[in-house]
Formats: structure tokens, sequence, C-alpha cells
């Protein structure tokens, strides 16, 4: 990491992590297929997100598939912790409630691979800035 | 490949209408017209919108039908799947306009909850400061820094309307400037994180998901009063808040956006955490400046106020997390652009905590002036259970209970307090039928003695004293003369206390016994709990014609309370009986009764 000198060079950095964490799941061409977010606050660990989050990467490395799957706060539906929310490209986000390890399999074989929704969808209903 | 999903609610409201009858007709029509390979039919979780339920929600077109049969099923699978023509009058009509919705995107439900302090929790990596940055982090202080000036950004934060989260409501933009115009060569920011009501977490989710933003806020903060050095009071129990936001500080040093000359400005500015024990008291700021310097977490009287003599008695502005999570999307909007969100006085969003007997429990974010009403059946989903909707305690211990007659008014600072409570930190704690509101009284009262610091007198002996009276009526020991002590000595207290926690600390008292003095009468004269939460006054009996003499109840009864012979009905004897109510919970023939 060096350091951001000035405003034009945090610009210029803030629109090249753009491009390169936004953009890359839904950009034509890019070689990875899903995009992952697993919902890990202290909430979400208490009801067993670590155990997801592993079962997740497990299963995308077993299966050899280009998934980017990351940690994130909290989503703010404690009440289907642990929640996953799984972007395929060009479609918006699905998040899926109450995802232990088995449930976790399912959503790349199901979801990722074949694109299948299974039972527990956790419906959205706020906008953010 | 699965083209269209349609997604059926699971939630209990819809379930109750008959969602699954409706998704079972949906499965068999689709398997019936051969669509299983490209038409899915899912269950989801609670859309919130339970009074219109059943709810079916098609993707990707996010048409959103409500209230729909199994009879409806047909059109939507024949109509709306195979011929691609929306089902009209299934359609969300907008109580407005009248007019039918064609997709969620356009529904005003959706714009219910705004998300600015809570932007990016679930979306970013808090451990992965690029995220932050592709997300606009750290823009706000580079225009802060490089366009204008600290009284130029206090002005916008003046404009924008912004008041302290933390529960009393000050005005940021005015502490700002106070502090701003102190002479003196050394100041702090801190951010207070010592969030301590029972049932509320947003400060610590903010810190979990998007610790940048505190710390961009901070920064910001500094600039304008001209303090290089920032603490934030965090309590000992958040290790993983604690945990993100020492790797963030890190990450934000490397970039040279914290430490000496920041994005090559002549401004230098860093930020330390200080541990709290988990002193409730400690979130009061001269509480919290006593505790940090290393003394007992005990209140002063004010003024001073910090912003003159706060931390090692230099000029200190506290702000509480979610006040500084609110500051960089308002530098780089503008102040109308949240002054445009809210009410008259109180501006742009607030985070609530959603807990107690509520099907979403959870974390949500609404413009103020939304309705208590919306926050509890629409977004939340409605009481547990189906029971009947009974208060909302909301601003923690310092605040009070809410009815049914308060579900329309606005939440902003100024209603809730008329209505006898207060917007607190944001915990809302939703009561059903079966809550007793004597007992909650009690409950919060507890808290209130567990965390007074002991220095002055009506806090700490008139409250003890308090939970005494309350203690007596919960056991039926209670006479009329006790309830007028208990309320007497609640104003006394109020009136004498030196800080905010004792001041407010018989509120909950004194809300419940407006709106629920019927219930505070009952257990007094009456020596009953309506809502057979107070074991003492409960007494639990057999209906003999009921009983089929199953045995269940004296199988399971945990102290042999229970006697009778098999088939033939039993009795409970009073002398023995604890009031456990296992039997009450065993008995599937409805035969035992518990009364006050």
């Amino acid at each position: 990491m060096t350091k951001v000198k000035n405003l034009e060079e945090l610009v210029k950095l803030r629109n090249k992590l753009k491009d390169k964490i936004q953009v890359r799941t839904i950009t034509e061409g890019s070689d990875l297929i899903a995009r992952v977010r697993v919902a890990m606050g202290t909430c979400g660990i208490a009801s067993g997100a670590k155990e997801t989050f592993e079962a997740l990467i497990a299963e995308a490395e077993r299966l050899n598939m280009k998934v980017l799957i990351t940690t994130t706060g909290c989503m703010g539906a404690c009440y289907a912790e642990p929640t996953v929310e799984v972007t395929l490209p060009n479609q918006d986000p699905i998040v899926f409630g109450e995802v232990d390890r088995k449930r976790a399999v399912e959503i790349i074989n199901e979801y990722i691979i074949k694109g299948k929704l299974i039972d527990g969808v956790v419906p959205q209903n706020h906008q953010s800035i | 490949m699965i083209h269209t999903h349609i997604l059926v609610c699971g939630g209990t409201g819809c379930r109750a209408s008959q969602a699954k009858e409706v998704q079972e007709e949906l499965v068999s029509l689709i398997r019936d017209k051969h669509l299983s390979q490209t038409v899915q039919v899912t269950t989801t979780g609670c859309f919130g919108f339970c009074e219109k339920g059943p709810i079916v929600k098609i993707i990707p077109d996010q048409t959103f039908y409500t209230q729909v049969t199994p009879e409806d099923a047909r059109d939507i699978i024949e109509e709306h799947i195979i011929k691609g023509r929306k089902v009209e009058r299934l359609l969300y009509e907008d109580p407005k306009t009248k007019k039918r919705i064609s997709d969620s995107v356009h529904m005003n439900f959706y714009k219910k909850q705004l998300r600015i302090a809570l932007r990016n929790c679930g979306i970013v990596d808090p451990e992965n400061i690029d995220e932050y940055i592709a997300r606009d982090g750290y823009q706000a202080l580079g225009r802060v820094l490089s366009i204008y000036s600290p009284d130029e950004v206090i002005d916008i934060i003046k404009k924008s309307g912004l008041r302290g989260r933390g529960g009393a409501g000050f005005p940021t933009g005015k502490k700002w400037e106070i502090t701003s115009q102190v002479e003196a060569t050394q100041k702090y920011v801190v951010c207070n994180a010592d969030e301590g009501d029972p049932g509320a977490f947003m400060d610590r989710s903010i810190l979990e998901g998007d610790p940048h933003a505190v710390i961009e806020a901070m920064a910001i903060c500094g600039y304008c009063i001209g303090a290089n050095k920032g603490l934030i009071y965090i309590r000992a129990e958040y290790p993983l808040a604690i945990g993100r936001l020492l790797v963030a500080i890190e990450q934000a040093r490397k970039y040279g956006l914290l430490g000496r000359g920041i994005l090559g400005n002549d401004f230098e500015f860093d930020i330390e955490l200080k541990y709290g024990a988990g002193a409730f008291v400690c979130g009061e700021e001269t509480a919290l400046i006593n505790s940090m310097e290393g003394r007992r977490g005990e209140p002063v009287i004010k003024p001073p106020f910090p912003a003159e003599k706060g931390y090692f008695d230099c000029p200190t502005n506290v702000n509480n997390v979610e006040t500084f999570a609110n500051i960089c999307p308002i530098v780089l909007k503008g102040a109308e652009w949240f002054s445009s969100i809210g009410t008259e006085k109180s501006k742009g969003t607030k985070v609530f905590a959603l807990a107690g007997k509520i099907n979403n429990v959870g974390l949500i974010e609404v413009p103020m002036g939304t309705t208590l009403r919306e926050v509890i059946f629409d977004i939340g989903g409605g009481i547990k259970g189906g029971k009947k909707f009974k208060s909302v305690q909301t601003g923690g211990p310092s605040g009070g209970c809410l009815t049914e007659s308060s579900l329309d008014m606005p939440i902003d600072y100024e209603t809730l307090l008329e209505e006898g409570s207060m917007m607190g930190s944001g915990g809302m704690i939703v009561m059903d039928e079966d809550d007793c509101m004597v007992a909650i009284s009690k409950f919060y009262l507890e808290f209130t003695l567990d965390e007074s610091c002991g220095k002055c007198a009506p806090c700490r002996i008139g409250n003890k004293r308090l939970w005494e009276i309350l203690n007596k009526m919960t056991k039926g020991e209670a006479t009329e003369k006790d309830l007028e002590k208990l309320i007497d000595l609640s104003h006394t207290i109020k009136d004498t206390s030196l800080c905010g926690l004792g001041q407010t600390s018989p509120n909950p008292i004194l809300s419940t016994f407006k709106n629920f003095k019927h219930e505070y009468l009952g257990h007094v004269r009456d020596k009953q709990c309506e809502a057979g939460q107070c074991k003492d006054l409960l007494h639990y009996t057999i209906d003999a014609k009921m009983c089929v003499g199953c045995t269940a109840c004296l199988r399971n009864c945990p102290v042999g309370a229970i006697s009778g012979e098999k088939k033939k009905p039993h009795l409970i004897h009073q002398d023995i009986c604890i009031k456990c109510g296992i039997c009450y919970e065993k008995c599937k023939f409805n035969a035992i009764l518990h009364q006050s």
C-alpha cells in the first residue's frame, strides 16, 4: 500500500477500485461466475456464519469454481441469520436466510450452477444511497 | 435453464392466509404445463407486507402480486408466465392514487426504508479499505480538506439539520461550532460507542460493518473543530467491532488517510481506542470522559460542557457512532439533500433495532416521520404468533412505553417526547398481550439499579425504593398507598437526580402508569395480573370437565403437586404447586386453567 498523496489520486484510486470490485462480476468476459457475501457481524457469527463461510469456500474449491466470496457486516435480517447474498452476472442480488453448511452447499450447486433458487429467500425491501 | 422465478411468501401472516395452497397450486400448474425446466417456485421469508398477503413476486420483472388466492394461480401461470401479460387485478393498488403498480421498484413500500448510516453495512468487506474507497470512501474527507474551510463544513452540517443520534438530539453542527470556537492548543474528537440500552445494537452493527465511515467522519470533525486526535470510547464487550476498527485504522494509516499530512494537506489526525467496561452511565458524556481519563465513570454537573472543558480539561466534541455515520453523505450530497428527508425538526433517517414479539427482528433504517405502525407492521411484519399488539418500548431504560393510540404518529424527537417516551439510541422492543406492564417496569428498573453509579442519593436510594414497591405489586402485597408513593417518588427522582440516568430512570414507570393505569390498579386492588405474567398472583387449577385423566400433567409436574387416577379428573394441590406452568404447557386438552 502506498500513501494516497492528494484528492486527485484518491479519485483515480476509487475509479480503479470501482471497476475492480463492483463491476467485475457483471462485466462480460469476466471469469468470475458469482459474487457471494456472507453477513458476519457478531449476530451472524453467533448464528454460525463462520461455518457457512468455510463451507462456501470449501465447496467452491472442490468444484474449482471462480466465485468471489467475501465477508461483510450485518445485513439487518437478524431473524434469518446467517444470511448470504449471491449476485450472478447481470442479475439482481438474492439474499438467502438461515444458511447452514448444508444450505451453503445447496446454494452453490443449485443457484450458482443451475440458476435455481432454494427456499428461504429473504426479501430485500430497502433502498440504499 | 430457469429464467423465471416465482417467489411465494412463507411468513407467518401469509401462511395463515393460504400461501401454502397458492404455492402448491402454482407448482402443480407448472408441472401440468411442462414449464418445470424454465420456471421455478420458491418460498421466501416475510416480505413485511402482511396485511396484503399472501404475496407472490415474480423475478426478473419484479411483479408484485398481493392477496393471491389458490384460484388466482391459474391466471398467474397462464396469463403472466405463458403469455407475458401481468394479471392486473392482483397488482398492488396504491391507496392514495388508486393506481395499480406493476412492479415492486415503484411501490412506496420499497421506499420506506432508506439506508444512509447503514449504506455500506452488508455490502462492503469491513476489513478491506479498498471496498470502502470504491464506494466513495474518503472522498468526503478529501473534498473537505481541499475545498472547504472548517467554518464552511460546520455550516453544511448545521444546514443539514443533523441532530445527535445518541438520543438527546442536540444539533450536531451547533456542537461542532461551539467546540471550534473555544481557543485551546489541544482539542479532541470523541466517538461515543458505549451502546448500552437493552435491545439496541445499531452502533455495533455500524462499527462492525462499516468502520471507515466513522473514522472518516471523525477526521472531518477534527478538521472542523481544530483537533488532531480522535478517541473512540467502545465497550470491551464488542470484541469484533474493536478488531475491525483496529484493522480499519491501520489500513487508513497505510494509505495516509490518517496521520500527518493527510492527502497532501497540512492536516494531521489520528485515532486511538479507549475501552469501557460496559457501565451504562458511561454513555453520558461527562461520565464517559471521566472513564477515559482512568477515573470512576461518574457524571459531573454541566456546565462546563465538554466542548469547553472535556478530556483532560481540553475542549472535546463527543458524538455518537450513528451521528458520525451520517456525516460523509451530507458532505458529498449536500445539506439540502439531507434536510429534504425527514420532518420539520428532525432531519434524515434513524436506525432502529427491532426486537421483542415481532416477526422480523432486525436492524432497519427509516426516514424520520415514518409512523410506528409502518415500522412494526409493514417493515417488522407484525406481532409474532398473530397475537395482539400491546405496547412498544422506545428509548431504552430512559424511554417509555407507547400504546396503540401512538402508532400513527410520525417518529421524530419531539413527538416521541410529547408521547412520554424518547428517541434514545433506537432500540424498539415490541410487546404483545402476554406482557405485564408492571413486570416490564420492574425489569427496566432492575437495569437502572444495576447501572446507577451511586453518586447521588435520588438515583441510588430512590430507585431501590421504587423497585421494592414494584416487587411488592408483582407479589400481590402492595396497597393503594404504595401506588401513590410510587408515582410521587418517581417525580422526585426525576427532578432531583444529577445526570440523565437518574432523571429518566422513572420514565418506564410513569409512561406505563399513564397508559396502563388499570393494570397497576389490578395488581394493587384485585391482586390480579391480566397478562398472566406475575407468578405469585396466578393459580393453576384443573377444569374437571375438560380433564380426561391422561396423566400428562401428573407425570411432568416437577414437585408432585398433582394427583389423580388414570381416566379421572386430576387435582392440583395449591400448597405444593410452585406455579412453574409446565402442566399448562403439557396439557393437550386445555384442561389447565391459569387465572389470577
